[in-house]
């Protein structure tokens, strides 16, 4: 599949999923941002040779995938971006960081192998909570919760509007790419003769259109302002929400339940 | 070039979000000024547009490989630096939602890589000095201006991700092979990238010069340079030195540390503030970060190799993370976790 529609699926498939019925999907967005935020932080703090402690934290993008019900395999298809860029930094450590730091039957694990590996694991556990927070939450939703924190205007409502443009602009780059590759069959991407004609049409067609968009809206009465349709408020249940994940991730953070749940079995 | 939450400490990613959050009160703060506030709508398609642009792929001569769009400096030459500079953390944002491209917690330091350089330096520095050199063609300045501004934007952008990995003391390689691995990289990425976005560039100035910041009206006039000839003269010169530099620079990784701390006698590691002794892992930002970690982190309760007192800590750890992933297995069994998606 093409690059562009891949990005138009992957938006449809986003947009499907914030609108699913879960539980999880009926707290607040800014319980549920609150959470995402409160996790990252605490996940990246653990000491990059606690993985016995960091390896609690898997319970959270674990309990949301279970209650939502979204497919694992959509989160783990989208991190092949990035996943190798945390292996290139991780993949170094093993290398300068050769300390014996415990020796396992005859294998000696370095501060290194267990640096790179708590790496590795940060990476996925933040790349989870930062998608299960837009697998859960609305775009007009998380922008409510990024005004009620006092995020500017102007950035929020730049946010909504690129997010509504961005389908629509694919779709139209994606038939324009469908239709010179057709014209141009077994040609990887478009050539040198038209890069500038090629996206610079769509550029003008767009600016065009933005123009008569913005027209219309100030016909309409905008003044820069954009006004919300309904504000969600918060209730006892959404900061029972945050409030317990919260002191969860504490917990894990400053307790290390690996090594006590261990002792109950090692002397 | 988007970066992960892990790549990055949380008070460097703390500091980068400020650092982000003053440029974009700055834009705001002009836009609002001048007014611009209310053209919005025009920001947002633009972001869309170059997001959609960014997914096209263009065929690299010769190559057999495709390159992209540079969407910071498109934007800045299309909107100017402050609505570009905004348009760009939207971009960025939905990247980062949507796409898992970079991390949230690491978005503040994205936005400044990729959109503040990108924008503010790209236009203030590059983009607007470029255009006032009214005895060169003014295709020739765009070109000159695209590719430029690409290369540079790029390369401060890659060097800051070295940077801010290194002062967060997240990976053991030093800071001049890191450097020396992501710049000639990203230097090829570049010049790529402002071969293809001046050739859109051209594109919009012989249809709709109005549409381009920073071009004075009087000068709008037919220049005599062939777009094609331009950018195959450029695409050029641009393999053989930007080949060259990257062999160079590939082959002698500490050509950096050198540029960064070797010049002392010039007064340049002074005027950067930049102390090798003191640099990366072992300067002071990163040993205090590295402090303020030590006491909060569980560490001092794990058992290293010698430490026989501490053996039984690191048995019961080996021993209650194996519970602990039983019980994580147990969690996805009970669901279904591995479940096909459904189809509706």
């Amino acid at each position: 599949m093409d690059r562009i529609d891949r990005a138009v699926n992957d938006l449809r498939e986003m947009d499907e999923l914030a609108s699913g019925d879960s539980p999880v999907h009926h707290f607040s967005a800014l319980a549920k941002l609150t959470v995402t935020v409160v996790y990252i932080l605490t996940a990246v703090s653990f000491s990059p040779y606690d993985a016995s402690g960091l390896l609690m934290m898997v319970f959270y993008p674990l309990m949301i995938f279970q209650i939502t019900g979204i497919p694992f395999r959509t989160y783990l298809y989208k991190m092949r971006f990035v996943l190798p860029l945390v292996l290139f930094v991780g993949l170094f450590n093993p290398l300068f960081d050769r300390r014996v730091m415990l020796v396992l039957g005859g294998l000696k694990i370095t501060g290194g192998m267990i640096s790179m590996f708590t790496l590795m694991i940060k990476g996925m556990f933040c790349l989870s909570a930062s998608f299960l927070l837009a697998a859960t939450v609305r775009i007009d939703d998380l922008c409510a919760a990024l005004r009620k924190i006092h995020m500017p205007d102007m950035i929020v409502t730049l946010l909504l509007l690129t997010y509504r443009y961005v389908s629509v602009l694919l779709d139209e780059a994606s038939i324009m790419n469908e239709a010179y590759h057709l014209r141009a069959p077994g040609q990887k991407g478009i050539h040198v003769s038209a890069w500038g004609s090629f996206f610079g049409q769509l550029l003008l067609r767009s600016f065009d259109r933005a123009q008569e968009l913005y027209e219309s809206m100030r016909l309409r009465g905008y003044r820069g302002e954009f006004p919300y349709a309904r504000a969600e408020k918060e209730k006892g249940r959404d900061f029972l929400y945050a409030a317990g994940w919260i002191l969860f991730f504490v917990l894990c953070r400053y307790v290390n339940i690996p090594v006590l749940l261990g002792r109950l079995f090692v002397r | 070039m988007h970066m992960a939450d892990a790549l990055l400490s949380p008070g460097v990613a703390a500091g980068m979000y400020a650092a982000s959050a003053v440029a974009a009160g700055h834009s705001i703060r002009v836009l609002k000024n001048k007014d611009d506030e209310n053209k919005l709508p025009v920001m947002a398609v633009s972001a869309a547009l170059v997001f959609a642009g960014q997914m096209i792929n263009y065929t690299i001569p010769g190559t057999g490989s495709s390159g992209h769009l540079c969407g910071g400096m498109m934007l800045s030459a299309l909107l100017g630096p402050e609505a570009g500079f905004l348009s760009m953390i939207a971009v960025l944002t939905i990247q980062c939602l949507f796409f898992a491209d970079g991390g949230l917690m690491a978005l503040g330091a994205n936005i400044w890589n990729m959109a503040f350089y990108g924008c503010f330096v790209g236009y203030y520095l590059i983009w607007r000095p470029i255009m006032r050199q009214e005895k060169l063609d003014l295709r020739l300045r765009i070109v000159l201006a695209s590719i430029l501004g690409c290369v540079i934007t790029l390369q401060l952008g890659a060097l800051s991700v070295c940077i801010e990995t290194t002062l967060s003391g997240i990976t053991e390689l030093p800071f001049g092979t890191f450097a020396g691995l992501m710049l000639p990289i990203h230097l090829a990425i570049g010049l790529v990238e402002g071969l293809i976005t001046s050739a859109v560039l051209l594109f919009v100035y012989s249809a709709r010069p109005e549409l381009l910041s920073g071009i004075n009206e009087e000068e709008k006039k037919e220049g005599r340079m062939s777009v094609k000839g331009v950018v195959a003269v450029l695409a050029v010169l641009t393999v053989l030195v930007g080949g060259g530099l990257s062999l160079k620079a590939s082959a002698n990784p500490d050509g950096l540390e050198w540029a960064l701390f070797g010049n002392a006698e010039e007064g340049y590691a002074e005027n950067m503030g930049l102390d090798e002794e003191n640099f990366g892992n072992s300067s002071s930002v990163s040993d205090a970060a590295q402090a303020v970690q030590d006491t909060t982190s569980f560490l001092p309760d794990y058992s290293f190799a010698g430490s026989d007192s501490e053996l039984g800590t690191t048995v019961s750890g080996i021993v209650g993370s194996g519970i602990v992933a039983l019980a994580a297995v147990g969690i996805c069994l009970a669901g279904g976790f591995f479940r096909k998606k459904k189809t509706v």
